[in-house]
């Protein structure tokens, strides 16, 4: 979280505690303070502030505006349609969805290329299925960065009459806001903002409607009760990251460029995701013969904080489900995910540190597998 | 000709109850210095097996022949599959040209597949 953010939240937690619901003084502030997150928000978004809905989470916004367009879509079908490469929230829903139903004609899952873009063919196949409710398809992915080609995306759901759900929970404050989707759906933690806030913008021309009771929450999408300092902190979040993000990317980007480079250099690497058309701030690669729990717990004991997509690094000790559905290698994966440049002002000594230190790291888990010669 | 290039009689490495990844590795040892056309059979229950060993083909020119799977009445029992039978993958690979690693220096292979 940015350190403005922070002390937003701080404050907010004493002006923004009571219930904006009620009548009196500090109900009434509580409100409006909420009303102002709620337009600073929807303004960076481009959309209108009663489009805009708080939600716990990034996931949770995921999976209420699916819910919402299946619901709104039911007397089409239940088919629901997404790319390989979503996140979990929308696959797991999706395969339960099949599952619960016994009918596995009601979730596709449609391919990407071995970059993790998806494959736009196979994807205008499947929405043209009958009784498709809707497809889901992520801005960028946040494991190996590659972004998706909404625009296209957008236009061939809409010949087909499909609302497109999308996934922007690792793009906002990296990217400009996403321009072509039915559903958005986003998670503050993405520009800066704190933990347990999502964002669901609805737009008025989209078919949606939450299944069960009524709620007088948030535009009746959610029957959670928002907390108001962590929309505040949020929209603080999103106004300094928004500010900065021309100079953030260009910096993130050359970064990343130095850390692809590095990898490329290592024996036996493959440098994952698209080259160019990616996030600025994540780089992913994996390396043959390397246990990727060894690696993190070695780049650790160095100092470095990276996630990895490797089955051993998992609590299911599956793999990726990115990664295999990229067709990479899936062992000895190493994800680095670069912090908002306020959050970590000592980035650049660290990264070059880091690839001092990536070749010896390898090579001591390499050999420690007696895999150092293959 | 090698007995190994008979497809009826391949070599097996058996990594059943490896974690990743040392399918791949003990497969990669087995056909260090091997050459080329040799067929292997590996057997692997790792699920990560499944997308790492044609990983290993693409980045080493082998050639995956055959990608199966099998379940195994006379396996031992799973105790975290509570009475389901075991299953593995069975792959077949045809080993690619490999460079001669004689006189090598032991630090790594110099090979490295950058993004395609």
């Amino acid at each position: 979280m940015l350190p403005t953010a922070r002390t937003t939240l701080m404050a907010a937690l004493d002006a923004g505690w009571a219930d904006p619901r009620r009548l009196y003084a500090e109900g009434r502030r509580a409100r409006a303070l909420l009303d102002q997150a709620r337009e600073e928000l929807a303004q960076g978004l481009g959309v209108r502030p009663a489009e805009v809905s708080f939600l716990p989470s990034g996931p949770a916004a995921l999976r209420t505006g699916l819910q919402g367009l299946l619901f709104a879509g039911r007397r089409r079908g239940a088919r629901m349609v997404a790319t390989a490469v979503e996140h979990s929230a929308i696959l797991t829903t999706g395969r339960y969805h099949a599952a619960a139903a016994q009918d596995p004609s009601l979730f596709a899952e449609v391919p990407v290329d071995p970059s993790g873009r998806v494959d736009l063919s196979a994807l205008e196949r499947a929405v043209a299925v009958p009784g498709t409710a809707l497809a889901a398809a992520q801005s960028a992915n946040g494991e190996v960065g590659t972004r998706q080609p909404l625009e296209r995306a957008h236009a061939l759901c809409r010949t087909h009459g499909i609302p497109l759900l999308v996934d922007a929970m690792a793009s906002l404050g990296r990217d400009p806001a996403p321009e072509h989707f039915d559903v958005l759906a986003g998670d503050a933690r993405s520009w800066g903002g704190p933990s347990g806030l999502g964002v669901l913008v609805v737009p008025e021309r989209t078919r949606w409607r939450r299944p069960g009771p009524d709620s007088d929450l948030e535009h009746a999408r959610t029957d959670v009760e928002p907390v108001i300092a962590l929309a505040l902190a949020a929209a603080e979040a999103w106004r300094s990251t928004e500010a900065n993000r021309p100079e953030q990317s260009i910096s993130s980007s050359a970064i990343v460029r130095r850390l692809r480079t590095a990898a490329g250099d290592l024996p036996d690497v493959d440098v994952v995701g698209d080259p160019d058309n990616r996030l600025p701030h994540v780089l992913t690669f994996s390396l043959l013969y390397v246990d990727g729990e060894a690696l993190v717990i070695e780049l650790d004991r160095r100092g470095f904080a990276v996630g990895s997509g490797s089955a051993c690094t998992s609590s299911t000790l599956e793999p990726s489900h990115v990664l295999a559905a990229m067709g990479v290698l899936t062992h000895g994966n190493v994800r680095v995910t670069l912090p908002l440049d306020p959050i970590a002002p000592t980035l650049d000594d660290d990264v070059s540190r880091f690839i001092a230190e990536l070749p010896d790291a390898v090579a001591a888990v390499r050999a420690h597998l007696g895999a150092s010669d293959l | 000709m090698n007995p190994s290039e008979d497809p009826a009689n391949p070599l097996e490495v058996d990594a059943r109850g490896l974690p990743c990844p040392l399918p791949v590795i003990r497969l990669a040892e087995a056909a260090r210095n091997a050459p080329a056309g040799t067929r292997f059979v590996l057997l692997a229950s790792d699920p990560a097996a499944r997308y790492d060993i044609p990983a290993w083909c693409r980045m080493r020119d082998h050639k995956l022949h055959e990608m199966a799977e099998v379940s195994d009445p006379s396996g031992p029992e799973d105790p975290a599959a509570a009475g389901a039978r075991p299953r593995y993958l069975r792959f077949v690979v045809l080993i690619g040209p490999q460079p001669s690693k004689a006189g090598g220096t032991g630090t790594g292979s110099a090979r490295s597949s950058r993004a395609r």
